[in-house]
């Protein structure tokens, strides 16, 4: 018999994550036929118009609708989870800062193997699936085994897999409510105070054309004089990937990433930056991507229209020198 | 407080290109340069700054081999007080579930208030300090990028959500943390500091002085496991500008103006 199939949708101000639909293509390539079923939480109306939206593309929804859950704290939705899913089930989610809040622990409490961040399935043979997983930062990948015979919680990167958009199921909405806290609710230990909002810095990326981004190769604090005067010189505003962000050498407004902004720039260059899929998640509207790194197997490279392997400390320079010139 | 830091030694990325061997079975291993995973050297950092405001000491323990001890060592030379060292041939081969075993049997056999963990590693998994906890029944929070200590039975976690935001959290003790980078500035050790400490003793521990049963972790208790290193199919990838500074700057302004790059 065919293994369950699960997808915890993640949600917010009543719309489903973009995972829920890629979450589909990904069950649909660990196995064909199976029915998938959408598992959601939340609190009240806003729950239900995501169930309502989500049933159109799920064979099965099961609700779990809770005034604890009308912010999710990972802590009280394992217990529930623990409780309504199947031993033996697969569990899919997404691999987001919700996702590695949950799964893990999840896996543990499901006794459940537990394969993190899959980017693809390559097939099951003998209750052992194949799956691509990325290290050192993406710059290698691997081919894992994963023995799901006795269930597994897999975490799925977001946007590996395609969106399925069929939104051919229609399922039935079930609501798990009553058996996800029989027995009292638990998660008590952690308590959600509120969202500290991010801090407006002096520019508004989200707002820029072009975008002159730096990363590790800058090396130096004071090197980034140099980033500011190309910006200058293209009329561009700068921005930067994560490293920079954690040596506070610029302000956290500045960081382009799913921890940071979503950028939407028609010119994006990226100096000295890796890549890392966290980073390439906060580029969206398709941008003219020009890429400069030393390193020629950097990942910034895969996702860029035009490279130049080079160290940007050299090549940042002269180009700033020359559109100078151009311009007079 | 009584904080145990978990660490691992890994090659340093931005030391190394990381490139497959031959037969995709590793990568390449000659003259890489290992260090602690970075994570982990802003947990230790977070460690040392709890305990310098409420006292208490601080252990780091890391799974490996006598190879591994270095970063222990490294670890304890920043700051940290005592370090351990989990190592038997039985642990080989261990998937994160694994590790997260050898890990509770440590944490059972001391008295921690706060155990952290770096936010992932050099697979990029994050996935021992939610495991570990799970297995303890203690509370989790990951990607923890600000840590204030409230009193001995609470603290405030900070964990970075998406956007740039924070998700405020109150967390009772004993709790497992997985932390971010950016949380603080981990200091600089100098060799003076390895010196201090380069004859010390650390502590081995053994599965069987774990009371671990050699076939729950290691490659017999392995659910997950790696089949081989490749480089993925480049596709598309960018069109690579070639020639001399000067004939790549030529393209490159071309190309910017004509995608209204330069205002």
């Amino acid at each position: 018999m065919a293994q369950q199939v699960f997808a915890y949708i993640i949600h917010k101000s009543g719309v489903a994550d973009d995972t829920a639909l890629e979450m589909i293509t990904a069950a649909g390539k660990l196995n064909a036929d199976a029915s998938v079923t959408a598992v959601i939480a939340g609190s009240g109306a806003e729950l239900d118009g995501v169930c309502k939206e989500v049933a159109s593309s799920f064979s099965e929804v099961w609700k779990i609708d809770h005034e604890t859950l009308a912010y999710i704290n990972a802590e009280v939705i394992r217990p529930m989870l623990t409780r309504i899913l199947p031993k033996q089930g697969i569990v899919l989610i997404p691999h987001e800062h919700f996702g590695m809040d949950l799964a893990p622990g999840l896996s543990v409490k499901l006794d459940a193997a537990y394969l993190p961040d899959a980017v693809d399935f390559e097939g099951i043979e003998d209750g052992k699936l194949k799956a691509v997983r990325e290290e050192y930062g993406g710059q290698v990948s691997t081919h894992v085994l994963c023995d799901i015979s006795q269930g597994a919680v897999i975490t799925i990167r977001p946007g590996s897999f395609k969106a399925d958009e069929s939104k051919s199921a229609g399922g039935n909405i079930v609501d798990k409510t009553a058996e996800a806290v029989e027995g009292g609710l638990a998660g008590g230990v952690r308590r959600f105070l509120e969202i500290a909002e991010a801090e407006v810095g002096d520019v508004d990326i989200t707002k820029s054309d072009v975008l002159v981004s730096v990363g590790r190769g800058i090396e130096e604090e004071e090197n980034l004089e140099m980033v500011f005067d190309l910006a200058k010189a293209m009329g561009a505003d700068v921005s930067c990937s994560r490293p920079i962000v954690d040596a506070k050498w610029l302000e956290k407004s500045r960081q382009v990433g799913t921890s940071g902004k979503t950028v939407k720039p028609k010119v994006y260059m990226a100096l000295g930056i890796s890549g890392s899929f966290q980073h390439l998640g906060g580029l969206k509207g398709a941008p003219f991507i020009v890429a400069v790194n030393k390193n020629v197997k950097a990942p910034i490279f895969q996702a860029a229209d035009v490279g130049i392997v080079d160290d940007i400390l050299d090549f940042v320079p002269e180009l700033t020198d020359r559109i100078n010139e151009i311009k007079g | 407080m009584e904080i145990l830091v978990c660490v691992k030694r890994v090659p340093d990325t931005a030391e190394n290109e990381i490139e497959v061997n031959r037969d995709g079975t590793d990568i390449e291993r000659d003259d890489l340069v290992y260090s602690v995973n970075e994570w982990d050297n802003y947990a230790v950092e977070e460690a040392i700054q709890i305990r310098d405001k409420v006292g208490g000491s601080i252990t780091v323990v890391t799974v490996g081999n006598e190879e591994d001890e270095e970063v222990v060592r490294r670890e304890m030379a920043m700051g940290a007080d005592n370090g351990i060292l989990l190592s038997d041939d039985a642990f080989n081969g261990s998937d994160g579930k694994g590790i997260a075993s050898v890990l509770k049997a440590a944490v059972e056999k001391g008295k921690y208030d706060l155990i952290l963990t770096g936010a992932q590693a050099d697979d990029g998994a994050g996935q021992v300090g939610g495991m570990l906890a799970a297995m303890l029944d203690w509370p989790y929070a990951s990607l923890v990028n600000l840590l204030e200590v409230i009193d001995d039975k609470k603290i405030k976690v900070g964990r970075e959500i998406a956007g740039g935001n924070q998700e405020m959290n109150e967390i009772d003790l004993p709790c497992v943390l997985s932390i971010q980078t950016g949380i603080n500035e981990p200091r600089y050790v100098g060799i003076r500091g390895i010196r201090k400490v380069a004859s010390l003793e650390i502590p081995v521990h053994t599965a069987a002085e774990l009371g671990i049963a050699g076939n729950t972790v290691g490659e017999s208790g392995a659910r997950m496991k790696r089949l081989d290193y490749f480089v993925p199919d480049a596709g598309e990838g960018a069109e690579i500008l070639e020639g001399s500074t000067d004939e790549i700057i030529d393209k490159l302004v071309e190309l910017l103006k004509a995608k209204g790059g330069i205002k």
